[in-house]
């Protein structure tokens, strides 16, 4: 847990002054009949809608201890209240992380206490109307999941859980997003969230291949479903078609390189991203996560690798053994599964990757810790590590790192403004006012210490601040992947995969 | 939701992707861009020729890495950049260029 004696006070942003209702239009589009099927779902919003979300809000209580303390144990405190990025953004109450808890409990109290069925006005319990449904849809598509608010609960109530029970009743009554459910149904049909088929990731892989040769003068591969792999490394398929992520990928490809393992990627299983987390829908997270499952036991690999995705390492990190596990067909003598952060920090401690710094000369370095990194798991085998081991591969491969503010990095980061299903055009302007927090952070660390470039781990991040940090005077591309720096400063040996270093460090 | 030229009609989706890929014509490609802003030169024809002929060949828009690299052997090295792709295509040479080839929009983390 968070030592909350520690945490700073928020005192970097302005509270904003109060626009009641100024996001009440902010909605996504709604998921067509085609996309909601696919999922199990029904395709529109069914007759007894009402009287279904509420025996699904009944379920959720029954299976889920946690959403129903949550639902009960609210004080309305006020801590939570200036701490979401998207209430600063906007200055709309109900992005107050309590009132967003509220459109929920509100309903829970009606139809589910004591109170709220006999004396409804006196303890804030409200009927499932059409207008609170409304409500639901609009402000639980505001919330990023990104779990800042609970930091500074002092009960710790995870307003991500509420909005993903939320999502999970609205996809019930049939009420889905598109984003996140035509992307899931990518995934099931294809294998990833792109819906990049074999023959076009094999076309990319190869590619790249050719681009890294004739840019270092080495041959690095990126094998594609190779059986008898020792490593399968899993990674967000933007990580396969868009920057900064691609070069990202590439410096994972140096780094098991220059490690000299043999690893390899699965078509069937070429998405770490598991949406299904964002709409709360364990059957769906289950479906996903399958696949690494079977992916891993068809190619016959020892380990897993997770790639740089924010929300897919808090799913791998916390869910992934209770989903599909047991992993008992893996080597147990690493952790699973582990992030690719760990296997190159690793690699640094045991002095057997050479950086040559300077070519990251060119750029002053911030780290923006990913939401579902820093406040929902862990690296290495250290606490606090998922904020230590990113930094620590930095500073190993550039000179010049300076962090953000105490009261907007590691566990209380601002999350970048497009996570938990949130990235996507339809909501462009949610977006904008949601990543005002981090750009302000952003901008002050520039002002102060001439930071240039900002580093992220997480596909969503990377994508946001392509598309955000424009509108901030910050080029698109001052947003970089970390692999991308170890990319550029790591001094390659001219070796064949699969040797071990050793031998080849012996002549030298 | 639909396009229409020439009194046909051609159904597009809330953000103005045509739901039937195979209907695309290259003055339909000139009703879109109209619509987007964009200025269909030379140039962008050529992302927009190439985009058309790697879908049919791969089922999927190219990775912003492969499109520049093709452009820049088509068009040369000052060109070949995704500085210059953003010219032209300023909502982003995958969503808004495909959009305009009547390709499906990327989905995904991008």
């Amino acid at each position: 847990m968070v030592d909350r004696d520690t945490l700073p006070i928020n005192v970097l942003v302005d509270i904003p002054v109060l626009n009641e209702g100024a996001m009440k239009n902010s909605s996504p589009f709604v998921a067509a009949p085609d996309h909601q099927r696919a999922l199990g779902f029904p395709g529109e919003l069914v007759d007894d809608w009402q009287l279904r979300a509420i025996e699904k809000l009944g379920e959720l209580l029954k299976k889920s201890r946690a959403l129903q303390v949550y639902m009960d144990s609210c004080v309305k405190c006020g801590a939570c209240t200036d701490k979401c990025h998207y209430f600063l953004g906007s200055g709309d109450p109900k992005n107050m992380p309590v009132a967003r808890q509220d459109l929920l409990r509100k309903v829970y109290r009606r139809y589910f206490t004591f109170a709220g069925k006999h004396f409804p006005w006196l303890v804030g319990a409200e009927d499932l109307t059409r207008d609170v449904l409304d409500d639901w849809y609009s402000y639980f598509h505001q919330c990023s999941q990104c779990r800042r608010c609970s930091v500074y609960c002092p009960y710790g109530i995870d307003t991500a859980e509420i909005s993903m029970a939320a999502r999970e009743i609205m996809d019930h009554i049939g009420k889905g997003q598109k984003y996140c459910n035509e992307i899931i149904g990518k995934v099931h049909k294809i294998g990833n969230n792109l819906g990049i088929p074999e023959k076009a990731l094999r076309h990319t892989l190869q590619d790249l291949e050719e681009d890294i040769e004739e840019e270092t003068g080495v041959t690095v591969e990126l094998p594609l479903n190779k059986k008898g792999a020792d490593i399968l490394l899993v990674t967000p398929s933007a990580d396969f078609f868009a920057e900064p992520h691609v070069d990202g990928l590439i410096g994972y490809a140096k780094v098991f390189h220059q490690a000299g393992v043999s690893w390899t990627l699965s078509s069937y299983a070429s998405e770490a991203a598991n949406f299904a987390m964002f709409i709360g829908s364990y059957e769906q997270m289950q479906r996903v996560a399958e696949r690494i499952r079977k992916a891993a036991q068809d190619l016959g690999v020892k380990r897993i690798i997770f790639g740089e995705c924010g929300h897919a390492w808090r799913v791998a990190y916390n869910f992934l053994n209770t989903l599909v596990g047991p992993f008992d067909f893996l080597d147990p003598a690493y952790p699973v599964p582990q992030h690719i952060c760990e296997f190159t920090w690793d690699l640094i401690e045991k002095g057997e990757l050479t950086f040559d710094k300077s070519a990251n000369d060119h750029m002053t370095l911030t780290f923006h810790d990913s939401c579902n990194v820093a406040r929902g798991s862990r690296m290495g085998d250290k606490p606090g590590g998922q904020f230590e081991i990113p930094r620590a591969i930095i500073r190993a491969c550039c000179n010049n790192f300076v962090d953000m503010a105490a009261d907007t990095i590691r566990e209380a980061s601002f999350c970048c403004g497009g996570g938990g299903g949130l990235l996507t055009d339809d909501l462009l302007e949610l977006r904008k006012k949601g990543a005002s927090p981090r750009m302000q952070a952003l901008k002050d660390v520039a002002e102060e210490h001439q930071v240039t470039h900002m580093v992220a781990i997480c596909a969503i991040c990377k994508s946001q601040f392509s598309k955000v940090m424009p509108e901030h005077g910050f080029g698109m591309d001052s947003i970089v992947s970390l692999h991308q720096l170890v990319s550029n400063a790591l001094v390659l040996d001219v070796q064949v995969t699969g040797e071990p270093l050793d031998s080849l460090n012996e002549g030298q | 939701m639909a396009y229409d030229y020439n009194g046909t009609l051609v159904e597009h989706d809330e953000e103005g992707y045509i739901t039937d890929i195979s209907l695309w014509s290259p003055e339909l490609a000139l009703l879109i861009a109209e619509d987007e802003n964009i200025d269909m030169n030379d140039d962008a024809w050529e992302v927009i020729n190439f985009l058309r002929n790697y879908y049919e060949e791969y089922q999927i828009a190219p990775a912003v890495r492969v499109l520049t690299k093709a452009i820049k052997k088509k068009l040369g090295a000052d060109k070949g950049n995704s500085r210059y792709l953003y010219e032209m295509f300023p909502y982003g040479p995958a969503k808004q260029a495909c959009k305009i080839a009547g390709l499906p929009k990327p989905t995904g983390c991008v």
